[in-house]
């Protein structure tokens, strides 16, 4: 199972693989099948024989749900500063310069405002590939005021989530973002507007126990890895194996805490067709 | 010698000293020693204590001896009415909640609660939550909004736990739905961490509009521990994390993320439990008198504004 394989990830800077390869070539990560670029991205970068979701960023989400042209980016250039200035074996402020030069983005969410069908909507979307797409001071903010743009728009917010969590080398001002997130969905669920919330692989620690849990509506992609501790500790902690399919979007479904499961080339479809139940 | 820290030692080496003399004082005519030997200490004390790393804040805050929530709950209330269970699961025993007077004021006081011994750790599951925990604590938080009483929590775990079954019954969501709900929780909310805030497990229970740490305890998004491991992939490297996270409470004073520190005794709040719950309980005192005094929406409103402004970022 491929979910299974990719659960020893965890949220250190190492485990910064983009699923998709280079080349026109690309090899299923599960079936082994070797599939034309084309037509997997005609196929929303799910394999067409096994289903196997690759890994994809916010550039591909938007293109896959957004109306052609439609999506305006919001606060593009936000940094992360240094308020630590911490250092493990590498300088966070030089580990932050080299992310953003391998990948091309300046932090690991993209927001923005854009139209799924005829439907305005506020969205943020994730990104694994920077910094294992964990959560600090830019991903809370930029979520927090893509909040405020639906808040303010009496428009829905979309959080496409994929994250190893919040992120250690910001400390305690990661962990805060939480509750500066949460609190802006209290506002948004106050005034009675929607919230859905995206899982896809993977979705970890302080990002899971903090909006991507806090949706109206909760979708997950097949098979990620959804959870709060990752495998490895919780595989430390009661010192046996962890039974088969455990923290997947299939066990979270099984136990109550998704609303669908939705195959991503159906995403649009299946969002548009919730979206019109969400209003008065 | 049993729970002493290694910078403790010299210490309390020599006020055993001075306790053995004291023993025959009055026959030997000692006494100006001893007042040159209690000088020494308390030079030595200050010396050490105003000069911790930041590792050894940590190792104070995990002091097998100082205080726990039931601890201060005891010595701070004139009267307490627990409460048990999340009305859909079990009764979480790492949390521990109820109805109290402080000095006249009814609250909501709820904490983490550590054991003391190995029977009662694994009783208290070693203050570690699980999701039913912090359902426990949201339905005596909601109750609290109910009757109109302001929200005391005490933080002090080294984690929300990471087992099949937390997992299973929902910690993230547990601990997001707090998140959620405390933010706008109609009545006034005191957190103060008393030993540790290990992330999430911490704050599940530690959005408030007052957050405070006593002067030894340490708050951040994961364990030096852990940081280690996953960062310099060994153990070994907890020191340095420590000193990395930036997760004492002078730290988190300066990056405006608490608003104040609770002093300890000379010596940690291990030393003198009823000194430090009496400081405790004067500023918890001074806190509520101002917040309740607070309209609740303009307290809602200004509890949002407060944690929209921590973050540090670039445009
Ligand atoms: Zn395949």
């Amino acid at each position: 199972m491929g979910w299974f394989k990719r659960s020893k990830e965890n949220i250190s800077p190492e485990s910064q693989k983009f699923d998709i390869p280079d080349g026109q070539w690309i090899k299923c990560n599960s079936c082994s099948e070797i599939i034309h670029r084309k037509q997997l991205e005609l196929n929303a970068w799910v394999c067409p024989s096994c289903d196997y979701h690759f890994r994809i960023g916010s550039g591909e989400y938007i293109s896959i749900l957004f109306e052609k042209n439609s999506f305006k980016e919001c606060d593009p250039k936000m940094k992360s500063g240094d308020p630590l200035e911490f250092t493990d074996t590498k300088k966070y402020s030089d580990r932050i310069k080299s992310t953003i030069k391998k990948s091309g983005l300046n932090d690991a969410v993209k927001t923005g405002l854009g139209m799924i069908g005829n439907k305005k909507v506020s969205f943020a979307c994730m990104d694994f590939r920077f910094i294992g797409g964990s959560m600090g001071s830019v991903v809370g903010e930029k979520i927090a005021r893509a909040i405020d743009r639906a808040y303010n728009e009496k428009i829905p917010m979309i959080i496409i989530s994929q994250s190893g969590g919040a992120r250690m080398m910001e400390g305690a001002l990661s962990l805060m973002q939480m509750a500066k997130t949460s609190a802006r969905l209290a506002r948004l669920d106050d005034a009675g507007l929607p919230f859905i919330s995206i899982l896809t692989d993977p979705t970890t620690g302080g990002t899971t126990a903090s909006y991507a849990m806090l949706g109206d509506i909760i979708i997950a992609e097949p098979k990620a890895l959804i959870g709060f501790a990752g495998p490895r500790v919780i595989k430390q902690t009661i010192g046996k194996d962890l039974p088969e399919g455990f923290q997947s979007s299939e066990f979270l479904l099984e136990h109550g805490f998704v609303d669908y499961i939705v195959n991503r080339k159906n995403m649009k479809e299946k969002l548009s067709q919730t979206l019109e139940y969400l209003k008065k | 010698m049993k729970n002493v820290l290694d910078f403790e030692k010299p210490i309390i080496e020599l006020e055993a000293k001075i306790a053995e003399m004291r023993k025959y004082e009055d026959k030997l005519q000692i006494e100006e020693e001893i007042k040159i030997l209690e000088d020494k200490v308390y030079q030595l004390k200050k010396n050490v204590f105003q000069n911790l790393s930041r590792w050894q804040r940590v190792q104070l805050a995990r002091h097998p001896e100082r205080p726990y929530t039931l601890d201060y709950i005891y010595m701070i209330t004139d009267d307490y009415v627990e409460l048990h269970g999340d009305r859909y699961y079990g009764d979480d025993k790492a949390i521990v909640g109820g109805f109290a007077t402080i000095d006249g004021r009814q609250v909501m006081i709820i904490g983490h609660q550590k054991g003391r011994d190995t029977k009662s750790n694994l009783y208290r599951n070693f203050g570690m939550p699980n999701p039913e925990g912090y359902r426990k604590a949201l339905r005596l938080m909601k109750l609290a909004e109910k009757y109109n009483k302001p929200v005391i929590t005490l933080l002090d775990t080294p984690g929300a736990f990471p087992g099949l079954e937390a997992e299973q019954n929902g910690q993230a969501e547990a601990i997001a739905r707090n998140l959620l709900e405390m933010s706008r929780l109609k009545v006034p909310i005191i957190v103060t961490v008393i030993g540790e805030g290990a992330s999430g497990g911490a704050l599940g229970i530690g959005v408030g509009d007052r957050v405070m740490m006593l002067e030894n305890t340490w708050y951040s998004v994961i364990s030096p521990e852990s940081c280690s491991s996953i960062l310099w992939r060994s153990w070994e490297f907890k020191e340095q994390a420590a000193e990395a996270l930036k997760l004492t409470a002078a730290d988190l004073l300066k990056l405006k993320i608490i608003d104040r520190i609770i002093p300890e005794p000379l010596g940690g709040a291990h030393k003198d439990h009823q000194k430090t719950a009496n400081t405790l309980k004067n500023i918890l005192i001074e806190e509520l008198d101002s917040l309740v005094k607070i309209k609740s929406d303009k307290l809602v409103n200004l509890r949002l504004e407060k944690f929209a402004k921590m973050g540090v970022y670039e445009e």
